[in-house]
C-alpha cells in the first residue's frame, strides 16, 4: 500500500496520472454547430391549454367553463383565442411576432392520462407502440446525435431534474445553478482514485468536475468552507429552482458554446382553484421567457424556445373550479426566430362529438412536430432523419413555418 | 446468497454504527418491527395531537381577519404571525426526531419502511397549518402499520386529512347530492386516480377512465373539517351506485362501508400485489429487480391476502435480494442518515439547531442533491433509479456536503482510518482505505470515506 507522499509521485500508477486528469487539463471547446439556439422548456403537471390560449370564440368555452374562465375577452389575440392575463407581459413579445402557440396538440399518449407516463413519453418522443424499456433516451440526445460538431457543451440540461429528454448516448452536460465543487488537490486526486472502478461515480464525477471547471465554480478548499460560504451556498440553494435562476444559467450557457438548453417548471397540475394555481404557473413561465430575452440579448433574434406539457386537461372545468387530466393541449413558442403572433393548429372545436372521449380537447396535431420543424430550420436536420431517428414514427406533415423566413 | 448482518444493516437498515451491532438473522429484523422503542425516546406528535395548534391558528387568523379595520389589526397580525412561526417551527424541528431516529435506533428497518411507505404514499402539506406536518401524518396513518395488513395502512390513509387535501377528495363533491348546490360544485378525478395508479393497481393495473370516475363518485363522502378532522359528509356523497372494476358499491343512502369494502377489495386485487412487490423489489434491491423475487413476493402477499410482515421475509430469505447487493444508490436522505449513524452525531447537536443551521447543513443540501425535504416533485414520490440521483450536480452536492459539512456542526470528528472500519466493515475496497490513510486532514478523510461508492451504495 502506498503512503500519502509517494501516491501523490505515483499517481500515474493508479490510473489517475495529472496529465490525464481533467482537472489539470483545459476545456476542450467543441466546435459550435452552427448559431443558432433551442431552447426546450417541459411544463410538468399538465398545463392547461385551453385556459391558457382561450378559444373565446368558441361560445362553449364559457358554457364548460363558467367559474373558472374570468373575463377572457380583455385579453384577445387573434378575435378568436384569447390570451390568459398572467401571460399578460408576454403582450409585446406577441406584437413584435416574437410569440406564438399551436393549440389542439398531444403527444401520442392516450386514455391512461397518467402524469408520469404522460412525460415518460413526451420526454422520449417515441409513439406508444414502443415499449416503456425502448423509450430509455430522448429526443434531444437524439438531435445530438445527428449534429455534427456537436460536444458535451453543447446541449445543456438546467437544474436539478435528471432530464430524460437529453439523456442518450451522445454527451450532454448537466448542471443545476446552485452547484459548486470544493476541494484540496489531493482530496481530488483521492476522489478519482476511489470511483476509479466504479463506472457511474467515475464518468459523473469527471462530468461534474469538467462542468464545475469550465463554470468556474470549482475550488480549493484546503481549509474547509467558512461560516459566510456556508450561508452563501444556502442562499444559492434557495433560489436555484426558481425560473428566473434556471433561465438566467440556460442563457449564460447559450452565450457561450451550448446551442440547446433545457429545463422543467412544474406546478400544472391544476385539479382545484385553477384561476390562482394556473396564474402561478404562468408567472413562472413568464419569468423565464422575459429572463431569457433579456439575457441572451442579440441572441434572442436566433432563439426559438418551445414550452410543451404531457397532456391537456378537460374541457369542462370539474366540480371544484379546476380541472382535471385530459388529452389535446397547446404548447408555447417564443423567440425571436419564430414566426410568431400566430396561433397555429386545428382548431377541432368543442361540441360533445368534437370532443375526444366526449371530456377533452381533441388533438388534431401532433405536439412533435413543431420542435421537428424547428430542428429541421435552425439546425439543418433532414426530414427523413427526423421521422426516423428524432422522433421515431412521427409524420411531419407540412412545414406549418413557424420559423421566421 | 444469503442474509448477511453487516450488509442487511445497509441495505434495509440505516447502515452501520459505532455503537449499535448489526441485526443477526432475518427474523430479528422482523421482529424488531413488533416494538416501537425508539419512536418513545424521541416523540414525534401525531397530526391528530397537532389539532389544539391548528385550531389556535384558525382563532388567530380569523381574529385578525375580522379586526383588519380596527385599531386593534396590527397586533392581531402580530399575534397571528408569531404563532404561525412558532407552529412551523416546532414542526420544522422534529426532522432533528427523525434524525435522532436514525441515528440511534437498534431497529432501523422500520425507519426506513416509514420512509417507504411514507413515499408510497406521498401528501404535501398546502395550508397554513399543515406545511410542514408530513411527518405527523407519517407518525399517525404509517407508521403503526408498517407490518400488518396493506389493507389497513390503506384504510388509515385514505381517510386521513393529509391525503384528503393533498389530492382534493375533500373538495369532490357528488354531483347530484344536495351538497352540490344544483350542479355548482363538482366531482374532482385526483383522488381516485392516483389511488388506482399510485397506490394500488399501477398504472398498467387493468384499470378505465370509467373506472376512474366511478370511483370517484363513490369516494365523495371523504373530507375534512376545518379542524383537519376526517368526517364522512354524506349530504355530498354521491346517491346511487358505481361500478369500479366489475362491482357494484353503494346504494341511494351514502354509507362509509361501501368505501371500504373498495378499499378492501383494492388492496386485495392482484394487480396491487405485483404493483407492490415490484415497488419493494425496486426500492430494496434494486432498479432492475430479480424477476423471481418479485414473483415470490407477489406470490407471498396473494396468499396471506397482504401481509407485509410476510411479504418482508420472502424479500429477506430470498437469493437475489443479496446477489443484488450494491446496486442501489441511496437516496439524499438515507445518505445523509446513514452519514450522521455512522458518525454517531449524538441529539444534542441537533437540538442546538435553529432553522437556519437546519437549512444550511441539512436541508438545503439535501434540495441541492436533488430531493428538498417534504417537497417532492409529485404524488409519485422520489425517483428510484440510480441515473435519477448520479447526476453531476448531484454528485456534486454530496460530495460538497461530505467534505464539508460534517465538520462544521460536529467537533469531535473520527479518526479516518477507523472511521472507515466504523462507516464499512468489511465492505471497505482497498482504494477508499488507502484513502482513509492518505488524506491531509480528518475533515476530507472523513468526508471522502461517505462520498465513496462503497458508501453512497447499498
Amino acid at each position: 500500500m502506498l503512503d500519502r507522499r509517494s501516491f501523490l509521485l505515483k499517481s500515474g500508477a493508479l490510473g489517475c496520472s495529472l496529465a490525464a486528469s481533467p482537472l489539470m487539463t483545459p476545456v476542450t471547446l467543441a466546435q459550435a454547430p452552427g448559431d443558432n439556439r433551442l431552447v426546450v422548456i417541459i411544463l410538468r403537471g399538465a398545463m392547461d391549454g385551453l385556459d391558457v390560449v382561450r378559444p373565446f370564440g368558441d361560445p362553449l368555452l364559457a358554457k364548460y367553463r363558467p367559474r373558472i374562465l374570468g373575463d377572457a375577452r380583455d385579453a384577445d389575440l387573434d378575435g378568436f383565442y384569447g390570451l390568459n392575463p398572467a401571460l399578460g407581459d408576454l403582450r409585446p413579445l406577441w406584437e413584435a411576432g416574437d410569440l406564438g402557440f399551436a393549440q389542439a396538440v398531444s403527444t401520442p399518449y392516450r386514455d391512461k392520462r397518467s402524469h408520469f407516463d404522460g412525460q415518460d413519453l413526451l420526454e422520449a418522443g417515441t409513439g406508444m407502440d414502443v415499449g416503456a424499456d425502448a423509450r430509455r433516451g430522448g429526443w434531444l440526445n437524439r438531435l445530438l446525435q445527428s449534429m455534427p460538431g456537436a460536444g458535451s457543451e453543447t446541449a445543456f440540461a438546467v437544474g436539478r431534474d435528471d432530464m430524460l429528454i437529453m439523456s442518450g448516448k451522445a454527451p450532454v452536460s448537466s448542471w443545476s445553478p446552485d452547484g459548486r465543487l470544493d476541494m484540496s488537490p489531493q482530496a481530488r486526486l483521492l476522489l478519482e482514485n476511489i470511483y476509479h472502478e466504479d463506472e457511474l461515480f467515475r464518468d459523473t464525477s469527471l462530468e461534474a468536475i469538467e462542468i464545475a471547471q469550465s463554470l468556474g465554480v470549482i475550488g480549493d478548499d484546503s481549509f474547509g468552507l467558512s461560516r459566510a460560504e456556508m450561508r452563501e451556498q444556502l442562499k444559492s440553494h434557495a433560489q436555484a429552482g426558481h425560473a428566473e435562476t434556471l433561465a438566467k444559467f440556460a442563457a449564460n450557457r447559450l452565450s457561450e458554446s451550448a446551442r440547446i438548453a433545457a429545463f422543467s417548471l412544474s406546478g400544472w397540475d391544476t385539479h382545484r382553484g385553477q384561476a390562482r394555481g394556473l396564474g402561478r404557473a404562468l408567472g413562472q413561465l413568464q419569468a423565464a421567457i422575459l429572463t431569457l430575452k433579456s439575457d441572451l440579448g442579440p441572441i434572442w433574434d436566433r432563439t426559438a424556445v418551445v414550452a410543451v406539457t404531457e397532456f391537456g386537461r378537460t374541457a369542462r372545468e370539474n366540480g371544484t373550479q379546476g380541472t382535471d387530466h385530459g388529452t389535446g393541449g397547446a404548447m408555447v413558442m417564443a423567440g425571436g426566430a419564430i414566426n410568431g403572433g400566430k396561433v397555429y393548429g386545428d382548431w377541432p372545436g368543442l361540441s360533445e362529438a368534437a370532443l375526444y372521449q366526449g371530456r377533452d380537447l381533441m388533438p388534431t396535431g401532433d405536439v412533435r412536430a413543431y420542435p421537428a420543424w424547428l430542428m429541421a430550420g435552425l439546425f439543418g436536420i433532414e426530414k427523413a432523419r427526423l421521422e426516423s431517428v428524432v422522433f421515431p414514427g412521427l409524420a411531419l406533415g407540412r412545414d406549418p413555418g413557424i420559423l421566421k423566413s | 446468497m444469503r442474509f448477511d448482518p453487516t450488509k442487511a444493516a445497509i441495505r434495509f437498515g440505516e447502515g452501520l454504527s459505532p455503537d449499535i451491532a448489526p441485526l443477526g438473522r432475518a427474523d430479528d429484523l422482523l421482529a424488531s418491527l413488533d416494538t416501537d422503542q425508539i419512536a418513545q425516546d424521541f416523540p414525534i406528535r401525531t397530526f391528530s395531537q397537532l389539532s389544539p395548534s391548528y385550531q389556535k391558528l384558525r382563532d388567530l387568523r380569523v381574529a385578525y381577519r375580522k379586526g383588519r379595520d380596527t385599531d386593534a389589526a396590527k397586533d392581531l397580525q402580530r399575534a397571528f404571525r408569531r404563532a404561525r412561526g412558532a407552529h412551523n417551527r416546532a414542526l420544522l424541528a422534529d426532522f432533528r426526531q427523525l434524525l435522532n431516529r436514525s441515528i440511534q435506533s437498534e431497529a432501523p428497518f422500520r425507519e426506513r419502511l416509514a420512509r417507504f411507505w411514507g413515499d408510497h404514499f406521498t401528501v404535501e402539506g398546502r395550508t397554513n397549518e399543515t406545511r410542514f406536518a408530513v411527518p405527523h401524518f407519517v407518525e399517525e396513518a404509517i407508521r403503526p402499520r408498517l407490518n400488518g395488513r396493506f389493507a389497513d395502512m390503506l384504510r388509515a390513509v385514505v381517510m386521513h386529512p393529509m391525503m384528503l387535501a393533498y389530492l382534493d377528495q375533500n373538495i369532490s363533491v357528488g354531483p347530484n347530492s344536495a351538497g352540490s348546490k344544483g350542479g355548482k360544485r363538482g366531482i374532482n378525478e385526483n383522488f381516485a386516480r392516483e389511488l388506482l395508479e399510485l397506490h394500488t393497481l399501477g398504472v398498467d393495473g387493468g384499470y378505465s377512465q370509467k373506472d376512474v370516475r366511478q370511483l370517484a363518485e363513490l369516494l365523495t363522502g371523504l373530507s375534512i373539517n376545518k379542524q383537519y378532522d376526517f368526517v364522512f359528509r354524506p349530504k355530498i356523497a354521491e346517491p346511487g351506485a358505481e361500478q369500479v372494476l366489475g362491482k357494484s358499491y353503494g346504494n341511494d343512502t351514502p354509507d362509509l362501508g361501501d368505501i371500504e369494502q373498495v378499499i378492501e377489495d383494492l388492496a386485495s386485487h392482484p394487480s396491487t400485489a405485483r404493483h407492490l412487490a415490484r415497488k419493494l423489489a425496486v426500492h430494496f434491491t434494486s432498479d432492475a429487480p430479480d424477476a423471481s423475487l418479485i414473483a415470490a413476493m407477489e406470490a407471498t402477499y396473494l396468499d396471506t391476502k397482504g401481509e407485509l410482515n410476510a411479504v418482508y421475509a420472502t424479500m429477506l430469505n430470498h437469493p437475489a435480494t443479496w446477489s443484488s447487493f450494491g446496486e442501489k444508490i441511496k437516496q439524499p436522505i438515507d445518505f445523509i442518515a446513514s452519514s450522521l449513524r455512522a458518525l454517531a452525531v449524538p441529539s444534542r447537536v441537533f437540538e442546538g439547531f435553529n432553522r437556519r443551521q437546519l437549512q444550511a447543513y441539512l436541508g438545503g443540501p439535501m434540495a441541492a442533491m436533488g430531493q428538498t425535504w417534504l417537497r417532492p416533485d409529485g404524488p409519485d414520490g422520489w425517483e428510484e433509479e440510480a441515473q435519477d440521483w448520479i447526476t453531476p450536480q448531484g454528485l456534486a452536492a454530496r460530495v460538497q456536503w461530505a467534505l464539508a459539512a460534517p465538520s462544521a456542526f460536529y467537533k469531535s470528528l473520527p479518526d479516518p482510518r477507523d472511521f472507515v472500519q466504523t462507516a464499512l466493515g468489511e465492505i471497505a475496497d482497498e482504494r477508499v482505505q488507502f484513502a482513509a490513510k492518505a488524506a491531509e486532514t480528518r475533515r476530507e478523510g472523513v468526508g471522502l470515506i461517505l462520498a465513496s461508492p462503497a458508501f453512497q451504495r447499498r
